[in-house]
């Protein structure tokens, strides 16, 4: 699935803004990315496998807090740094 | 032009951590000329960039990002390429019941003993401390200290900001034994914490320090040292500069004596770091800040000075030769002061307000070396192998 990658995180995809990965739950999809991008997974996703605070994740532009959130192979992913003011 | 020359080999460095990015500053031989790299990883929040003395050319890095979580970058080459930490700092995996604990920045990294020449230590923000065994690649939580049973007592395991939070930091090692070393934790529920063997235990070592804003002055716990410093050549002889003043402590005894009562009372005794002479013990710079009412923690009446006392803190001496006389309101944070092992002895302070001065007669005259960077978190004194 296309998968749509925040700013900070291009160093690990080479500069790719859109990259594609696989998994039937986010966790399974994020592990994927590790796999690929190795040490993405921790700049995103906590030691207790909690999204980081300023970090959001999205599928099919709905957000998503949890791991073992389901996915398909049809869905979109966006990660993307949250706003948190000023 | 090749790195090596860039960087000085065999001559001076400071490494400059900031909360935009990283930078060098690199000397001639006679430190009177300073050239500024970087920004290394702009945009970063460096909270410390530190050498390997061990082999003079490895550098290690802990940085995060305004919203990415923290992470840890290696160096073997002095600077010239990075690569990320494959298993940076973090707690294990909560169970069920406990605290979920997670790293939200790396704060203070020291080089192993000697003896160990691959190993490092890490404190954190939250308080915790770790271990790497392959030369910063890879990390491990320190269950001796991170799964205390009294570790949710010393501990406030919260994330207001660092560098302001609650962090382990000053992690300082016996030279003359690798099983030996203390940690100090800010944030008012802590202290100084030593072990002696080899992080498995560790007993809180705050007796004489005061805590006067607690209703107990003189806790077991519950302390906030600001930074503290073993001496290399006096490993008996502890200093540290508290949120309640400054004290030094010589062990075995392990008691603390409170020396900054012999400031200035106009200034007070009230500061961030604390630098140590590389040679003599007795010899200590600090660097005041107003602690007063609100804690502005600015410089005193905006007049930055160093002191310096020549006699284990019998009696201080103000160095701001060179230094703003008025209107100058920074301040130096924890990290942010070193000094050289030249001769005359290099002392660097580098501010809130992005300006790093350099002293190259220990202090008695001041110079500007770099101005209008961001806001610095640590300056360490380095010098790279040929």
């Amino acid at each position: 699935m296309k998968v749509h990658i925040a700013t900070p995180l291009f160093s690990y995809t080479g500069q790719r803004r859109e990259v594609e990965a696989e998994g039937a739950t986010l966790a399974a999809l994020l592990a994927d990315l590790e796999r690929q991008f190795p040490g993405i997974r921790f700049r995103m996703i906590d030691e207790q496998d909690r999204i980081r605070p300023h970090l959001r994740i999205f599928v099919n532009r709905v957000a998503v807090k949890v791991l073992d959130t389901s996915l398909s192979a049809c869905d979109e992913v966006h990660v993307l740094q949250a706003l948190s003011g000023g | 032009m090749t790195l090596a020359a860039r960087s000085g080999a065999g001559c001076p460095a400071i490494l400059v951590a900031t909360r935009k990015g990283a930078f060098f500053l690199d000397a001639d031989a006679s430190r009177r000329r300073w050239d500024l790299r970087g920004p290394e990883f702009l945009g970063h929040i460096v909270n410390h960039l530190v050498l390997d003395p061990r082999d003079g050319r490895t550098l290690l890095m802990a940085a995060r990002t305004g919203h990415l979580g923290p992470t840890l970058l290696r160096s073997t080459d002095r600077g010239a390429s990075w690569k990320e930490a494959p298993k940076p700092p973090a707690f294990r995996k909560a169970e069920d019941g406990e605290r979920p604990r997670a790293v939200d920045a790396v704060f203070w990294l020291e080089p192993g003993h000697l003896s160990e020449p691959r190993v490092w230590w890490a404190g954190t923000s939250p308080e915790g401390l770790f271990r790497s065994e392959d030369g910063g690649e890879t990390w491990a939580p320190v269950a001796g200290f991170n799964d205390h049973p009294r570790n949710a007592e010393w501990t406030r395991q919260e994330n207001p900001g660092t560098p302001d939070g609650p962090i382990l930091h000053s992690i300082t090692l016996d030279p003359r034994n690798p099983r030996h070393l203390y940690v100090a934790l800010s944030g008012a529920c802590g202290g100084v914490f030593e072990s002696v063997d080899g992080g498995g235990d560790w007993t809180p070592l705050n007796a004489g320090c005061r805590a006067d804003f607690l209703p107990d002055p003189y806790p077991e716990v519950g302390h906030d040292p600001h930074c503290v410093r073993l001496h290399p050549l006096a490993p008996d002889v502890l200093y540290q500069q508290n949120h309640c003043g400054i004290y030094r402590m010589e062990r075995p005894e392990g008691r603390w004596v409170r020396i900054g009562e012999n400031m200035p009372p106009e200034v007070g005794d009230i500061g961030f770091p604390i630098v140590l002479h590389p040679r003599d013990p007795q010899i200590a710079w600090v660097f005041p800040m107003d602690g007063t009412e609100v804690w502005p923690r600015t410089s005193p009446a905006g007049r930055p000075a160093v002191y310096r006392t020549r006699d284990s803190g019998r009696t201080w001496e103000r160095l701001d030769g060179g230094l703003p006389q008025r209107h100058a309101w920074y301040t130096v944070k924890r990290q942010g002061m070193t000094a050289d092992t030249g001769d005359p002895v290099g002392i660097y302070f580098g501010t809130t307000s992005g300006e790093v001065w350099a002293s190259t007669d220990e202090g008695a005259s001041w110079t500007c070396i770099a101005r209008h960077l961001p806001e610095i978190y640590a300056l360490e004194a380095a010098e790279f192998a040929p």
